[in-house]
């Protein structure tokens, strides 16, 4: 199962252990992870299950969705990295991947 | 006073187990509580969301796992207690107690009324009889579900939001489809007209037959539903309906203990309730609607998560988290209509894009300040007014009209400091 690790906005890491075929974001959930909020179980309504992904994983995880790409521009805080978590969805290719929760959603 | 009672805080009790409950209970533990956490839930389920009952889950195209906000491990190890298909039959405001149906009594230092909505019920002859259906926990929608074969005929009741979901995911399934609605457009509580005509039109589209101004007179069939009566005397027939024609507030436990209570349980903008130890959130709540000037009862997501957090913050004594603009959605078919915003009192409707390209946005001004909008594929829209309101700004409606202008411009233009 890829091993996927969150980190906070104060640096403390965490690492669970994601199943293929679920989104980034039911991971966090699933397994209690604090930071994503996910307000509207994952429908890219809501830009609360925003993350940044780290810099080496960004061209594995890939780009923006349309909508996604929308939410995001008002969303606070955007960077290059940022993506809703919900629109990721979790293969085995992205074991090991490495993403940071914003202090927003604390 | 208040302070005396915040810290002293050791047991929490929770009536209500859907989403404005269970987000109540992940915030005290995420903040921080040691206390004692129990949550009563009348269903017999772990708590879980209801949005996709209406959408997905209906269509058969989401795992019911994913429904549930936790496991039962995560609910053991954050030492929450839980009590599943239970019923809370009073409370006891003297002696700080909860009493449950079975007459054992969970004491409290500070209780959350989470206890939600039911079905607006209708009060017509037959509507009783097996085939008709309402749509509000995850068994009544099993049991739908179960009722939505190919080709069978259904009436749906109400062209709300859950009328209208229901109706997508019904044609999706097969399912014949007859909307009636009592007033002249669809969705008319909740956006305004020219996205009604919008919906009015999809839905025609995908194969529902729509009638306006259609009220029901009766329910017929012998043992089971077999067809619908209107005023006026038309019969139609029908293998199954479902009634969506708004939800009542569950107050009756507030009001039976003396809470002040008006169309909901009256609170605070930190969700508590005329006694200072008893909250309400979610749909069962009449709260401060600050970005509006008033109060009101909110039905949605957003303000079950924003209570449940308020309610747990005022309970630890943290800061207020903020209080966001009221925000909704549905999907139907392949359509996001998306929400921010309350547009009661607007003055001045301005429509960005055109419908017939099925992304558009209605914005809803009241003296040039931005109200609500209506964004149908249109999440920029969406986004960029959440802010304009929260700011209470007044936006350049000349630019709204105009998709050419980006909202991010128009966000600049009108949150820019003029003077100063």
């Amino acid at each position: 199962m890829p091993k996927i690790t969150f980190i906070d906005y104060t640096g403390e890491e965490k690492t669970v252990e994601a199943v293929c075929g679920e989104s980034v974001m039911q991971t966090a959930r699933r397994l209690d992870v604090p930071g994503i909020d996910a307000d509207c179980g994952g429908n890219c309504a809501c830009a609360t299950c925003h993350v940044f992904v780290d810099a080496a994983w960004m061209p594995i995880v890939g780009g923006r969705g349309e909508t996604e790409e929308s939410m995001l521009a008002f969303a606070p805080g955007v960077t290059p990295a940022s993506r809703l978590c919900c629109q990721i969805n979790v293969t085995d290719e992205l074991d090991g991947l490495r993403v940071t929760t914003p202090e927003s959603q604390f | 006073m208040l302070l005396a009672i915040t810290v002293n805080i050791s047991r929490v009790v929770i009536v209500g187990a859907g989403q404005a409950g269970a987000q109540a209970v992940f915030s005290l533990r995420q903040w921080g509580f040691e206390g004692s956490v129990t949550l009563v839930g009348e269903e017999a389920v772990l708590p879980y969301e209801r949005p996709p009952l209406s959408k997905d889950f209906l269509k058969g195209a989401l795992d019911e796992s994913l429904l549930f906000f936790k496991t039962a491990d995560w609910y053991q190890a954050h030492t929450v207690e839980l009590l599943l298909d239970v019923v809370a039959a009073g409370i006891d405001r003297e002696r700080k107690a909860v009493v449950l149906g079975d007459g054992r009594e969970l004491f409290y230092d500070a209780l959350i009324l989470a206890t939600g909505s039911r079905p607006r019920p209708l009060p017509l002859a037959g509507a009783d009889l097996p085939g008709v259906f309402e749509l509000r926990s995850l068994a009544d929608t099993k049991r739908l579900r179960e009722a939505l074969q190919p080709g069978r005929r259904a009436v749906i009741v109400g062209a709300g939001y859950i009328g209208l979901e229901v109706a997508a995911a019904s044609r999706a399934l097969g399912v014949e489809v007859m909307v009636l609605e009592a007033m002249n457009r669809v969705l008319a509580r909740v956006v305004g007209p020219v996205v009604s005509e919008f919906f009015e039109y999809e839905h025609r589209a995908h194969g529902v037959e729509l009638r306006m101004g259609a009220r029901l007179e009766a329910l017929e069939g012998d043992g089971a539903l077999s067809a619908v009566q209107l005023e006026g005397g038309e019969r139609l027939s029908a293998d199954l309906a479902v009634i969506g024609i708004g939800i009542l507030p569950n107050q009756e436990l507030a009001a039976q203990c003396g809470l002040d209570c008006e169309d909901g349980v009256v609170v605070d903008r930190d969700a508590r309730s005329s006694d200072p130890c008893v909250f309400a959130i979610g749909d069962c709540a009449k709260r401060p609607l600050i970005h509006f000037g008033r109060s009101g009862r909110l039905e949605s997501v957003h303000n079950a998560i924003e209570q449940g957090k308020l309610a747990a913050a005022a309970i630890l004594g943290r800061v207020r988290p903020a209080e966001d603009v009221p925000w909704f959605w549905s999907n139907q078919y392949d359509l996001k209509l998306q929400i921010a915003g309350l547009s009661l009192g607007h003055d001045r409707i301005v429509v960005r894009g055109n419908p017939a390209n099925r992304r558009f946005a209605a914005f809803y001004l009241r003296e040039g300040a931005l109200l609500a909008v209506d964004a149908v594929g249109s999440p920029m829209e969406f986004m960029g007014a959440r802010q304009l309101i929260a700011r209470g700004a007044h936006p350049d409606p000349d630019a709204l009209a105009d998709p050419n202008i980006a909202m991010k411009q128009i966000l600049d233009a009108a949150i820019k400091p003029h003077s100063s």
